[in-house]
């Protein structure tokens, strides 16, 4: 009985919220000749029973929240299972991704492997090799840190000009979530390492065997081997049971499944810091080993899939910032695309590579809007335009793009993804 | 470095806070790592060519294994199938507009190839090539890009004299000076530009994949329960189809064992060929039956000789691929348990229009 009641709720609310879209001013809220039926009559969910609970003993978003959904750009890649997906930021606000909406990336897809299986491998140049289980790993001393993950590819597709038409595709490669775990240099100080050895090479499980070289000063660092995000287990498709967290660095680094730590002299050259994560300039030279992600924010709402439905009056801009050299400072909004900025609210100070909320309230005229995001952080970078990028790098990067991205917000609400001069 | 050191002096105050836990002793966790597996998971190759095992290959014998393990993604002459990677071509376009970078005109190392090849490819089925097999199939890829002969034999011993053309193609990260400008004092506030045009939108590509339908249709999905499906499913099996009735608690089971098929084969309406088949009304239809597709040589003498897919067939080379059908493209090493090969059989049986 109670599953009709949630159905006939959710196809009123559709219609009504659809109806919102089109008028404009005409929201929930308005006033009735007779009074507001959803107050004048007694609603079948105030009258009768609600569900009991262990109904659903581990909980998902409520249907109406149904899409609110990882989605993927079927023409980017060959297949789904070396693919990507993208996180609907459009949707969300704060600053922590739920595990169940966080972008997937695999190589070879996500493979279901069980905490007993697991075995991680630290050996090359150290004083002694070694191999955990996963039980071992959680004898270790424990840490939690928040940190973003942003695939370096993230916004890759709008170099050559305005492509995809949502926050979701142009800025979802991209997660933040609360990791605890243990450091990777406890993890190595119980190896010992060898005066040689001044990289770690790194690899999952997966059969993709994606291989990563890190340079030892960053391990010993801030790297952790993390096997819990936002308090629970990591998702399979985010690694489970054990990943590695690289923070501020590009995603690729954060190796899924990982299974060995091998402690080298020079760098592996893997296929994935060669032939790919590698920046082609315009001269057709390429930059390799640009690890860090730099500055750079997105407004989420209004967006092409977070229209205006309350027509003018009072609207919050709200977006994420982010960045890899340290905090997010200042946020500042422009309406008019970049002719003029003002600052935005941070919803809480900037933490070191962990994404910050802004947002700006402001009273909304009804008129067209070009909306832009700027950032800046705790070291005095300034998220650049796409023009200023595009002196430097041309458009074959694919890889760090990190330019102000620009919402053209229409009179009656929609907006769209656009360039501008 | 540079760079990095900018990096580790901003992060300092995150270092000390995450090393918390500072020990005076080791924990004495784990246990030593035997040196057999060490060596059984160590196979990485570095470009100086460490790592590196004995052995040989010759392009002619690679463009055979070539054939067999790799051109159903990456072509015959490695000119990529699809949206999957070229391996050759591409010289002299990395300074124009959307360069084609492949191992010739890209990779700076040829150690990259050998490595990736032997650990990740081929796709579905990773690890299975022999070093030789490796070597062969770097030198035919080589060739392809005619950077050896044909009569080429790549070795370990004669791996580091192959020139990549574009082996100093590559400068470390330079953004903390090409970019320095973008590290400014104070940013423009007001009066930042005259005007301001729109110069182009996105709607006019129209790339974008269409999220019309979910609203309603995704909180519907939630909403209803599975058993509709199968009872849906029986009723539309017309009965000129020999093998109507199925176990939908194995086909769902064949589920999830598919997952291992997907990446070439589809099934279900709307399914093509890809690198692989499509499997739509698969039983009854003889070996290599689908008209265009480019089976192996095997595959459609079997089918000419009268073979079909039926439970048998389709078990008899789903356990063992490459000794039923000799040499065929099919990449994928074979199902191991008999339940998978009924599970799976299930599934297509159910799915198949």
């Amino acid at each position: 009985m109670s599953d009709t009641h949630l159905k006939n709720a959710s196809r009123r609310q559709f219609l009504s919220g659809a109806a919102a879209v089109g008028a404009g001013t005409l929201a929930g809220g308005a006033v009735h000749a007779a009074g507001d039926p959803l107050i004048m009559e007694t609603q079948d969910f105030a009258a009768g029973l609600g569900v009991g609970v262990d109904e659903t003993p581990y909980g998902l978003p409520i249907q109406f929240e149904g899409d609110v959904v990882r989605r993927n750009v079927e023409w980017l890649t060959a297949d789904t299972i070396s693919s990507i997906n993208f996180t609907p930021i459009h949707a969300l606000d704060g600053t922590i991704t739920p595990q169940g909406c966080a972008f997937e990336r695999h190589h070879s897809g996500a493979i279901e492997m069980s905490k007993d299986e697991y075995r991680l491998m630290i050996h090359g140049l150290v004083d002694e090799p070694l191999i955990f289980t996963y039980e071992d790993l959680e004898r270790f001393p424990r840490v939690t840190r928040t940190f973003f993950l942003e695939c370096a590819a993230n916004t890759g597709m709008e170099w050559a000009g305005a492509q995809l038409n949502g926050a979701q595709f142009t800025h979802g490669m991209i997660h933040n979530m609360e990791y605890t775990g243990v450091t990777l240099r406890t993890l190595l100080e119980e190896s010992g390492i060898k005066p040689e050895g001044k990289w770690v090479y790194v690899e999952g499980h997966d059969a993709s065997s994606n291989g990563r070289s890190i340079p030892l000063e960053k391990a010993l660092d801030d790297c952790m081997i993390a096997f819990k995000a936002n308090g629970e287990a990591l998702r399979m498709e985010h690694g489970y049971p054990v990943r590695l967290v690289v923070p501020g660095w590009e995603g690729n680094m954060w190796v899924k499944w990982l299974r060995r730590i091998e402690v080298v002299e020079n760098a592996v050259e893997s296929r994935e810091e060669t032939s790919k994560y590698t920046d082609v300039l315009e001269n057709g030279i390429a930059r390799k080993w640009t690890w860090v992600m730099d500055a750079k924010s997105v407004i989420t709402s209004p967006s092409p899939q977070s229209p205006i439905k309350h027509g003018k009056g009072p609207l919050v801009i709200t977006g994420l910032a982010w960045s890899g050299r340290g905090a997010i400072t200042r946020v500042d909004v422009s309406i008019d695309g970049g002719m003029s900025w003002q600052e935005a609210r941070l919803a809480a100070p900037g933490q070191d590579m962990a994404l910050s909320r802004f947002y700006l309230d402001i009273d909304w005229d009804g008129s067209e809007m070009l909306l832009q995001s700027r950032a800046m952080d705790s070291e005095g970078y300034v998220q650049p335009t796409k023009t200023e990028l595009r002196e430097v790098r041309g458009l074959n990067s694919i890889y760090h793009n990190n330019c102000i991205q620009t919402w053209h917000v229409k009179t009656n609400g929609e907006a769209e993804n656009v360039e501008v001069s | 470095m540079s760079k990095f050191l900018k990096l580790v002096g901003s992060t300092a105050l995150c270092a000390s806070l995450i090393a918390a836990p500072a020990m005076a002793e080791k924990m004495g966790l784990g246990r030593a790592a035997l040196p057999e597996e060490v060596a059984s998971w160590d196979h990485d190759v570095s470009p100086d060519g460490t790592g590196l095992p004995e052995g040989s290959g010759s392009v002619l014998y690679g463009e055979e294994v070539f054939a067999d393990a790799c051109a159903a993604c990456h072509g015959d002459f490695a000119e990529g199938v699809d949206n999957w990677p070229k391996l050759a071509g591409g010289m002299g376009t990395l300074d124009r507009e959307d360069p084609l970078k492949t191992v010739g005109s890209f990779w700076p190392h040829l150690s990259t190839a050998w490595d990736y090849v032997h650990r990740s490819m081929p796709f579905g089925d990773a690890q299975s090539l022999s070093d030789d097999d490796t070597y062969a199939i770097v030198a035919y890829i080589l060739y392809s890009n005619d950077l050896v002969d044909d009569d080429f034999v790549l070795s370990r011993e004669n791996f580091l004299e192959v020139e990549m053309p574009n082996a100093d193609g590559f400068i470390l990260d330079d953004r903390d000076t090409t970019e320095a400008h973008f590290w400014k004092a104070e940013p423009c506030m007001s009066d930042c530009k005259d005007s301001v045009e729109i110069t182009m939108r996105a709607t006019v590509l129209d790339v974008t994949p269409d999220e019309g339908e979910s609203t309603e249709d995704a909180a519907l999905e939630v909403a209803e329960e599975e058993p509709v499906q199968e009872v849906a499913v029986v009723e539309e099996a017309p009965e000129e189809i020999v093998l109507a009735a199925f176990d939908a608690e194995l086909a769902e089971a064949g589920e999830k064992v598919f997952k291992k098929c997907k990446s070439c084969h589809m099934v279900g309406e709307g399914a093509k060929s890809r690198s692989g088949p499509h499997l739509n009304d698969l039983f009854g239809r003889p070996l290599g039956g689908i008209e265009g597709f480019r089976y192996s040589k095997t595959m459609e003498e079997m089918g000419a000789e009268g073979l079909v897919w039926n439970e048998e067939t389709l078990a008899a080379f789903l356990a063992k691929p490459r000794e039923y059908v000799n040499k065929t493209k099919m990449s994928f090493a074979g199902l191991k348990k008999d339940d998978d090969i009924k599970a799976v059989t299930e599934y297509l049986k159910s799915v198949s229009p």
